[in-house]
């Protein structure tokens, strides 16, 4: 029997048997291979943590600048205000519960889980390539450097907005929490000292608000950012965050 | 101390019956939040006890606080407290003047050293040796800390005792300090409001007359009993603001039929006082119920909230005046703005890139 494929390509069998890989997709193909970044926890939590942050985000918005009035029954029968607090303060303890186990997932989870918690600030390295990251996104150097985790400007923008944003939101969300649910309960007892502190509780609704636009400006650039590194960066991204694997778009070592 | 008479004593000698005093002791009780059993308890404390002596010192303020004392709204229950305090003291409503009235300060306080009760209404400037407020020659803040140093507790009246109000307002230039910046060793019960409600003013005063001690405190220092909710949580216009039902300008249809006035920059939600529940002039009205929002009167700085009548207010939190949404809004627009420019660049140059490839 002749052989058909040249001997080099054997190992690839299965590949050629699919009929349109190219001689070069064959040689990319031997050399590259993904890596394992994101857990399924971590995939999940990012999900989840982006489904309820967008419903904070809008209904957070309609608690401070309410829709307008509607008659649809008697007030007793009509609730959109309160219906729209209770996706609020619902989607606010799915936050928190995520977080307290993203952050346990940071403990038992691969290194890659923990990046997000630190900023490498004492690595001269990081800061070098901070800038280069930056001078990418101001078009002055040609393309980006690979990265196995968080680029370092996506790292700082996670750990600035993410873990400490949300931490600030979740804190001053708790705080405000305890007001309504009073003095004496377990929201009161853990966070309610924050009102005592802040002293007005309008300086503590305008704090969280501020916080809400914060995360709103993160939001824009993460998703645009995400997107662009997909299509013009040497890695994928978006796929990373739906199957957990990186891949690589050259074999270049940097 | 044996000479001095006991609450019941007083109150018989101002004309008061038995049967008025048994009355007053029952509503003391119930204002307080007691049970019945408390009745008996506060008959016996008061039939026993001493009187405690009450000063009550005046320094920047309005006078609304007292006003506000005197509008009581049980007639019974403000003559006696009325008499049970000591009026040898107090710019509105003592009967000497001048060097007299000082003279009884200085006994007061050294008669009953160490077992009287300073209630401040009012507070000291700081700036210029405190010269901006002058009692009886002197700087106030100078009365305030020699009638404090020997008192057993202290009120803190109304929201300038307590956090400062108007006169401490930003930039606050007579540095108007609350009583409890000043005087740090001795028990201080703030009583905020913008006056204080009457019947709020003379419950604290009873408790601390009758049990001898502070009620429960907050965590600002407020009796819990009045100030332990917001009034948002006890309004009666909540059903509206749940229903999402709102005044959205004032004198509309809604503003007729009582809608909620959170639009109107209503700031129930963001104020612990007892409005929605005792309300005001025995018990008529208070603000909300007259169709205007609360102002937050009693709460710390509220004259530096932003406007009245926005709900999403400017805060001077940064140093400038910001306002959330402008802020936040404009910059979320400014970032938007320019990823719509750097996403434009972005594909130009791929597409040189490619152009590049394919020349190349
Ligand atoms: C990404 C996270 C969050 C965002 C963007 C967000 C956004 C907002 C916004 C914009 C407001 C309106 C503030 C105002 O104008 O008065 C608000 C109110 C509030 N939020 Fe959040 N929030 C977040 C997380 C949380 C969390 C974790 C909790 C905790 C349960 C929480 C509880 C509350 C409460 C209790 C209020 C006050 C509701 C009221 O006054 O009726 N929030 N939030
Ligand atoms: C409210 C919306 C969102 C929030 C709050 C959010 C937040 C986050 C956070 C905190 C991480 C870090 C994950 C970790 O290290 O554990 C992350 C990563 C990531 N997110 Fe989002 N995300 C949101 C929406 C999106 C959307 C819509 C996309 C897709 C278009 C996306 C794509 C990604 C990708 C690709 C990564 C991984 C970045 C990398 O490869 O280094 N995110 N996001
Ligand atoms: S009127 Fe004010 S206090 Fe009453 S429900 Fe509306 S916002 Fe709350
Ligand atoms: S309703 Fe608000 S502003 Fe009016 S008196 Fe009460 S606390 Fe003060």
């Amino acid at each position: 029997m002749t052989d058909l494929h040249p001997p080099h390509l054997k190992a690839f069998e299965a590949s050629v048997l699919t009929g349109d890989a190219t001689a070069e997709d064959l040689e990319t193909l031997k050399k590259q291979s993904s890596v394992y970044v994101y857990e399924a926890p971590v995939r999940v939590w990012h999900w989840v943590n982006a489904l309820v942050i967008t419903v904070l985000v809008v209904t957070g918005y309609l608690i401070g600048k309410p829709l307008p009035s509607m008659q649809i029954a008697e007030a007793t029968h009509q609730f959109v205000m309160g219906y729209i607090r209770f996706a609020h303060f619902a989607a606010g303890m799915i936050l928190t519960v995520g977080f307290f186990g993203r952050i346990y997932w940071a403990f038992v989870g691969n290194t890659h889980a923990r990046q997000m918690f630190t900023l490498p600030v004492t690595n001269r390295r990081w800061w070098y390539e901070l800038i280069y990251e930056l001078r990418w996104y101001m078009f002055m150097v040609k393309e980006p450097k690979k990265y196995v985790g968080h680029n370092p400007m996506a790292h700082a923008a996670m750990f600035f907005f993410m873990t400490l944003g949300i931490s600030f939101m979740m804190i001053t969300g708790w705080a405000l929490y305890a007001e309504g649910a009073g003095q004496g309960s377990l929201p009161d007892t853990a966070m309610g000292w924050l009102l005592g502190w802040i002293g007005n509780s309008q300086i503590l609704h305008m704090l969280h608000r501020f916080g809400m636009w914060s995360i709103v400006i993160f939001v824009l650039i993460h998703v645009y950012a995400a997107l662009r590194e997909d299509i013009m960066s040497r890695q994928s991204t978006v796929s990373t965050m739906l199957s957990g694997h990186r891949t690589f778009k050259d074999d270049r070592p940097d | 101390m044996t000479q001095i008479e006991t609450f019941y004593e007083v109150m018989r000698k101002q004309g008061i019956t038995r049967r008025s005093f048994m009355k007053y002791c029952a509503l003391t009780a119930s204002a307080l939040g007691l049970g019945p059993a408390f009745v008996p308890k506060i008959a016996h404390a008061m039939e026993t006890k001493p009187r405690t002596p009450v000063i009550w010192v005046s320094g920047l303020e309005c006078t609304c606080c007292s006003e506000s004392f005197i509008r009581g709204a049980h007639p019974l229950a403000k003559d006696v407290v009325l008499s049970m305090i000591s009026l040898d003291y107090n710019h509105t409503l003592m009967a000497s003047a001048g060097h007299a009235a000082e003279a009884a300060l200085e006994e007061t306080i050294q008669k009953y050293k160490g077992n009287y009760i300073l209630a401040v209404e009012g507070n000291p400037p700081l700036n210029e040796d405190g010269m901006f407020c002058i009692v009886g020659g002197k700087p106030f803040v100078e009365q305030l800390k020699h009638a404090a140093k020997d008192a057993k507790a202290i009120i803190s009246w109304g929201a300038c005792a307590s956090y400062g109000c108007v006169q401490a307002a930003h930039p606050n230039p007579t540095r108007a300090t609350p009583v409890h910046k000043v005087i740090t060793d001795k028990p201080i019960i703030k009583v905020p409001g913008c006056p204080p409600i009457a019947e709020v003013m003379t419950g604290v005063i009873t408790y601390m007359l009758t049990f001898d001690r502070l009620p429960e405190l907050d965590r600002q220092g407020r009796p819990a009993m009045f100030y332990g909710q917001r009034i948002h949580d006890k309004c009666y216009r909540r059903p509206h603001f749940d229903a999402g039902q709102f005044v959205e300008h004032w004198d509309d249809d809604n503003a007729r039929k009582g809608y909620c006035l959170y639009k109107m920059g209503c700031k129930g939600p963001t104020t612990y006082n007892a409005c929605s529940t005792v309300r005001w002039n025995e018990g008529t009205s208070f603000p909300i119920q007259s169709g205007h929002g609360c102002i937050g009167c009693s709460e710390d700085g509220f004259w530096d909230q932003g406007s009245f009548y926005d709900r999403v207010t400017n805060l001077n939190v940064f140093g400038i005046e910001a306002n959330a949404d402008k802020l936040g809004m404009g910059a979320a627009g400014a970032v938007g703005g320019a990823i719509a420019v750097h996403a434009a660049v972005s594909a130009l140059k791929r597409a040189q890139k490619k152009q590049e490839k394919v020349e190349g």
